[in-house]
């Protein structure tokens, strides 16, 4: 029985860092689909959210029920199986919002593209600082599930206030162009929904860094992090 | 073990005090160096693996141990402060107080109200009317009552092995006990019945000092307020049940709680 339960978790641990590699992965393809105007990549995107990505978060979410069921775990037993199940939902979310950024490149790439008329506006470069902000600590949270790293789990939540912040000055700049140009809302519109799609993974991503504190440390550390 | 030890919680104003406590059972000893306390009125659970000291340690808190040859006890038990290995101490007048409850029910081969009323009887007491109303008290406090009411002169052998432990609960509380000591009392239990008598101990709470050995990780977890792992005659760790179940100090507790040893 005890030695079944470390097989059984040694094997969710890798069901989930897999979802969480696969997640990832579609998350990079999102943003080069929306870099390269590739509406076929999104699409790609899309169905990989919907093929893959949903049906291994069920699958996680069976073997956590599972587990709790016929092993009745305690102490880092249950801690790690209750954060399995939470960063199992905080996942696929950011799937779909991964697939939400391809949906956005597909209605792009039927609008007619935006010019840019400013040398001041900084748009891509402020996607692009985000977008690597983002994908960064996306990687840094899943290492430090892996390696059970409470420093660098509180390193990524202390770095959810830059994207907010880079959102924030996105939407501004925006408004500001539409303000000038407001035939090119619509086309800006859906930028901004991107932004808004990036600043919500950065929220998953400090969702899982704090569960991943109280598994390694019991401590519930929700709504107390400050900088 | 260290007393300043952070894995062994300190009771304030505990109702049981065990201080130092060293059992040999001639060379071989039992219990090492115990020191904690057991707070009034709440659930402690006793966990550990086989021959830890569990059993040996309930033991000694009514001095069930007594009679075991080549038993040698060091150190302090004290019940609200009074050394209870004194030997000028009264033994019944003590295991009235500390009432106790074994792994396999033991009912008296005599009617289900003589159980409940022996210890008032041999305490003196003949009024029926007394006696009745205790019988009755007792039996609705232990959840067996309307299960027996129209048969309380029926030989007690005749109830089922959860009836029978119930019986011998509301007989530990016939006698108004601080303190009721229970070894295993549903490891031949089956699931129903034992989940009765764990709502039975969880119902008394609160009016009695309850202290529990089990063997069954997730019943301490349910029904105690406070969990004390031993190992080999030494206390490795002891703390709220919540904490010591979610995040336990030691590695050992740790190790033996998710199966992992033991």
């Amino acid at each position: 029985m005890a030695k079944n339960i470390q097989i059984e978790i040694e094997k969710l641990k890798n069901e989930i860092v897999y979802l969480g590699t696969a997640v990832q992965e579609n998350l990079q393809k999102a943003v080069k689909a929306l870099w390269e105007k590739n509406p076929d990549l999104a699409r790609h995107v899309i169905e990989t959210d919907k093929a893959e990505i949903d049906t291994m978060e069920i699958s996680v979410e069976e073997e956590c029920l599972r587990l709790l069921a016929l092993h009745q775990p305690v102490a880092g037993d249950l801690r790690f199986i209750v954060t399995v199940l939470k960063i199992d939902n905080d996942l696929e979310r950011i799937g779909d919002l991964a697939a939400k950024i391809a949906d956005k490149v597909i209605l792009l790439h039927n609008i007619d593209p935006v010019k840019f008329t400013s040398d001041a506006m900084q748009i891509p470069e402020m996607f692009n600082a985000m977008f690597a902000k983002t994908i960064s600590m996306f990687q840094n949270t899943m290492d430090a599930f892996v390696n059970e790293d409470t420093d660098l789990a509180y390193k990524v939540c202390l770095e959810d206030d830059e994207v907010d912040r880079a959102k924030g000055a996105i939407r501004r700049e925006m408004e500001e162009i539409i303000m000038h140009d407001p035939a090119q809302q619509v086309y800006l519109a859906k930028l901004i929904g991107v932004a808004r799609s990036m600043e919500r993974i950065a929220d998953h991503c400090t969702n899982i860094c704090e569960d991943i504190i109280y598994m390694a440390q019991g401590k519930i550390v929700r709504h107390h992090i400050t900088p | 073990m260290s007393t300043t030890d952070t894995a062994i919680l300190r009771i304030d104003n505990p109702q049981v005090a065990i201080e130092e406590l060293n059992l040999f059972y001639g060379e071989s000893q039992a219990l090492k160096d115990l020191t904690f306390g057991i707070p009034g009125q709440q659930v402690t659970a006793l966990i550990g693996p086989s021959g830890c000291g569990k059993s040996t340690l309930i033991r000694c808190i009514n001095r069930m141990n007594d009679l075991v040859d080549g038993l040698r006890i060091e150190g302090a038990i004290t019940i609200n402060g009074e050394n209870i290995n004194d030997p000028s101490l009264d033994v019944i007048e003590l295991r009235r107080k500390v009432g106790m409850v074994f792994q396999k029910w033991n009912p008296f081969p005599k009617s289900i109200y003589e159980n409940i009323v022996y210890g008032l009887r041999i305490a003196g007491i003949q009024d029926k009317s007394v006696l009745d109303e205790a019988a009755e008290k007792c039996l609705k406090r232990a959840a067996l009552w309307d299960e027996v009411k129209d048969r309380l002169h029926q030989s007690a052998m005749g109830l089922s092995g959860g009836q029978m432990q119930r019986l011998c609960i509301a007989r530990a509380i016939a006698v108004n006990p601080e303190i009721i000591l229970m070894d295993e009392p549903c490891s031949a239990l089956d699931p129903r019945s034992t989940g009765r008598i764990e709502d039975l101990i969880r119902e008394l709470r609160g009016e009695y000092t309850i202290i529990i050995v089990t063997h069954n990780m997730q019943q301490a977890a349910r029904i105690s307020d406070y969990t004390a792992y031993m190992y080999l005659g030494e206390l490795i760790e002891y703390g709220p049940t919540q904490r010591l179940f979610t995040m336990p100090e030691k590695k050992e507790t740790e190790d033996y709680i998710t199966g992992r040893f033991g």
